[in-house]
C-alpha cells in the first residue's frame, strides 16, 4: 500500500541499469571497455528538457538518494529529506537523476565486477579513477537520457568536487552548480585522515592485497576502523559532545568494582564501523579516498582556481556549516574568492550548525533549508 | 525605491562592477542589476538578509566585514557601496580605507547624529538621541560608531579622499526645505559619493 509512504516522499522508486559500451578512456590512461552505471530518477522529465537535476554523491553514497525500495522498506535513501515533493529540490518541479559512480559497490562497474579479461573480479586491479572519470561518465549518461542541459548539478562533499568539475569541463551542459561543504583540494590533514583510514584496510589479513573475493574474505575489520577514523572527522567536536558526553554503556568507576567499562561513543563508533563493513566494498573505499586526494580543481589551470572559474559559465551555490572541520567553512571561502574574482554569479552562505561534516544530509535544519529550497526555486526550467 | 538608494543608483555607471557593503535583503542589488545590468555582490552577514537576496536572484556572499575584506583585490570594483552601515562598523576609518582600495569609487550612506532633534535631546532631555530613524537605546544599538555629516567631511579630507558628490535626504521631519541650506543641521541621511 504506497500510502504508508510519507506524503512529500517520491514514494515507491526502482534503479535502473544503463549499459554503456563505448570504451572510455580514463584520466589514468587506462581504458575500460564497457561498463554499467545504476541509476535512480524521481520526478518527470518536462517536455523541453529543460528540468534536470544531477545529485552527485560523496565518499559512501550511493544511487538510492531518495524514496523507498519496497512496501515494507522502512529506511528512506540518503539525501531523502533534501529530494521529494515540496522539498528543497522539488520534484514536482525536477526530474532528479541519481547514479551510483564508477568504482562504486551498489551496481554500478566497479571493484567488484567481473574483468572481462580474467574473468575474475577486478579486486585492486580496478583501475584508479579521478573525480573527471566520474563527470565524463555522467555526461555520458546526460546524453543517454536525451539532456544537453541540467538544470542544475548538486552536490555536498566529494559530490561537490563532482558537480565543480562540471562546470568546468562542459560549462555549457549546467545552468547552476551547487557546491556543499566541499573544497577546491584536500588539505594535507585531509589526504592523512584518508591514509589512515586506507591503513586500516590494508592492514587488515582479509584484505588479501585486495583480492579478498577471490580468496572468499571480507576485510571487515579493516573497513570498519576506516569508517570509524572516518565517521570522528564528519561530525564535530561540539556535537559528539552533546550526543554522548562521557556517558557509560555499561561498567563503572565506583571503588573495588573491576568490571570493564565501556564508553557510549565506543560502542556507537563501533555499530557504525560494523554496520558499514558489511555493506561497502573495501576496494572502493580505498578507490573513492584517493579519488578525494587526488581532487585538485586548479591543477591543469596553472593552479590559479580564478582561471579555472573562467571557463564556467554556471551560476553557484556555495554552501558551508559552521561545525565542520573536514571541509571548513574556510575551504568553501577559497571557492568563493576565485568565483568572485572570476566574476561568476553566486550566493554563498556559512550555515551554524552543530553537525560538523556531515551537517549537510541531516534534517531539520531550518536555515540550510530554506536557503537551498529558495535557490532551487529560483531555477527557471 | 527609498530615496537614497535613487539617488546611489544616478551615481552608478550602467554596465559597471559593483560591491554593495552590508546589502541586506538585496534592494538595492536588485534594482541596479535589473535598470543599470550592473555586475554587482552583495556581502551580508545576516542570515534573513541572505535569504532575502536568494530568493531576489542577487549574487550574495556572507561575510562579516569587522573581519576585513583582504579578499578582494585593489580596483577590483567600480563602486562600493556602503549604505547605512558605516557607523556599525568596529573600524568605520579602516573600513573607508578598505572601500577605496577595492573600489575606484565609493558611495557611503550615513545617519547624521548632527539633526536638530538628536541636538535637542542631547541638549534638553540629557539623553542619548533615540528617533523613528535610530530607533535604538544606547546599550542595545548596533550603531556604535556615531558622526555628524560634518565630522564624516573631516574624516575624508584626512584620508585624501576627494567628496565628488554629496546628497541630502530629509524627509520624515520638518525641515526638509533646510536641510539643503544647512545639511549638518537638517539632513537626516547624508550620501557622499568619495574617490582616492
Amino acid at each position: 500500500m504506497a500510502n504508508a509512504f510519507p506524503e512529500n516522499s517520491v514514494g515507491l522508486v526502482r534503479p535502473e541499469v544503463f549499459h554503456f559500451d563505448t570504451p572510455l578512456t580514463l584520466a589514468n590512461g587506462r581504458q575500460l571497455a564497457h561498463y554499467d552505471l545504476v541509476v535512480e530518477t524521481y520526478g518527470q522529465l518536462n517536455a523541453a528538457k529543460s528540468n534536470g537535476v544531477l545529485i552527485c554523491h560523496a565518499l559512501s553514497g550511493h544511487h538510492h538518494a531518495a524514496g523507498y525500495h519496497t512496501e515494507e522498506d522502512r529506511k528512506a535513501g540518503w539525501w531523502d529529506h533534501y529530494i521529494g515533493p515540496g522539498k528543497p529540490i522539488d520534484t514536482n518541479r525536477f526530474f532528479v537523476v541519481s547514479l551510483n559512480n564508477l568504482g562504486g559497490c551498489h551496481g554500478s562497474t566497479g571493484p567488484q565486477s567481473i574483468n572481462p579479461e580474467t574473468g575474475e573480479p577486478w579486486g585492486a586491479d580496478f583501475p584508479t579513477l579521478r573525480v573527471r572519470d566520474w563527470v565524463a561518465t555522467q555526461h555520458r549518461l546526460m546524453q543517454r537520457l536525451g539532456i544537453s542541459q541540467w538544470a542544475a548539478v548538486v552536490g555536498g562533499s566529494l559530490g561537490g568536487m563532482q558537480a565543480m568539475r562540471w562546470s568546468l569541463e562542459y560549462p555549457d551542459c549546467l545552468r547552476h552548480c551547487v557546491v556543499i561543504a566541499s573544497a577546491m583540494k584536500l588539505s594535507a590533514q585531509n589526504i592523512a585522515f584518508n591514509e589512515t583510514a586506507r591503513q586500516a584496510i590494508f592492514s587488515d589479513p582479509d584484505f588479501a592485497s585486495g583480492h579478498y573475493l577471490k580468496q572468499g574474505s571480507q576485510p571487515t575489520r579493516g573497513l570498519s576502523v576506516a569508517r570509524m577514523i572516518g565517521h570522528i572527522t564528519y561530525l564535530s567536536d561540539d556535537g559528539m559532545g552533546k550526543k554522548f558526553g562521557r556517558e557509560l554503556r555499561s561498567g563503572s568507576f565506583e571503588q573495588g568494582n573491576e568490571e570493564p567499562v565501556e564508553f557510549q561513543i565506543e560502542s556507537y563508533l563501533r555499530h557504525q564501523g560494523n554496520s558499514f563493513s558489511k555493506t561497502f566494498d573495501a576496494n572502493t573505499y580505498v578507490l573513492m579516498t584517493r579519488a578525494l586526494d587526488y581532487f585538485d580543481l586548479a591543477r591543469e589551470y596553472n593552479h590559479d582556481p580564478v582561471a579555472a572559474f573562467r571557463n564556467a559559465k554556471s551560476k553557484f551555490l556555495v554552501i558551508s556549516f559552521t561545525s565542520d572541520w573536514r571541509f571548513s567553512p574556510e575551504r568553501s571561502r577559497e571557492i568563493v574568492n576565485a568565483l568572485t574574482r572570476a566574476g561568476r554569479d553566486l550566493a554563498y552562505a556559512e550555515i551554524e550548525s552543530p553537525f560538523g561534516h556531515d551537517a549537510f544530509l541531516v534534517p531539520n535544519q531550518p536555515r540550510y533549508e530554506a536557503l537551498f529550497r529558495s535557490y532551487m526555486q529560483g531555477i527557471s526550467i | 525605491m527609498r530615496i537614497d538608494l535613487r539617488i546611489i543608483d544616478q551615481w552608478i555607471k550602467p554596465g559597471s562592477r559593483v560591491l554593495d557593503l552590508g546589502c541586506g535583503d538585496g534592494t538595492l542589488l536588485r534594482y541596479l542589476t535589473d535598470h543599470k545590468n550592473v555586475h554587482a555582490y552583495g556581502l551580508e552577514i545576516s542570515p534573513a538578509g541572505i535569504q532575502a537576496c536568494v530568493a531576489k536572484g542577487v549574487n550574495v556572499i556572507e561575510q562579516n566585514l569587522d573581519d576585513g575584506l583582504k579578499n578582494f583585490d585593489d580596483d577590483s570594483f567600480d563602486t562600493v557601496i556602503m549604505s547605512q552601515t558605516l557607523q556599525t562598523m568596529r573600524y568605520p576609518k579602516a573600513m573607508l580605507a578598505e572601500m577605496t582600495r577595492i573600489g575606484k569609487e565609493g558611495i557611503v550612506t550615513i545617519p547624521n547624529f548632527g539633526h536638530w532633534r538628536a541636538r535637542l535631546q542631547l541638549l534638553f532631555k540629557g539623553r542619548m538621541p533615540v528617533s523613528d530613524l535610530l530607533p535604538y537605546e544606547w546599550y542595545d544599538t548596533p550603531n556604535i560608531h556615531f558622526c555628524t555629516f560634518l565630522d564624516f567631511e573631516i574624516l575624508c579630507a584626512e584620508m585624501n579622499l576627494e567628496v565628488v558628490d554629496k546628497a541630502v535626504v530629509a524627509e520624515r521631519s520638518r525641515g526638509k526645505g533646510l536641510s539643503q541650506l544647512n545639511p549638518n543641521l537638517f539632513g537626516e541621511t547624508g550620501i557622499f559619493r568619495v574617490r582616492k
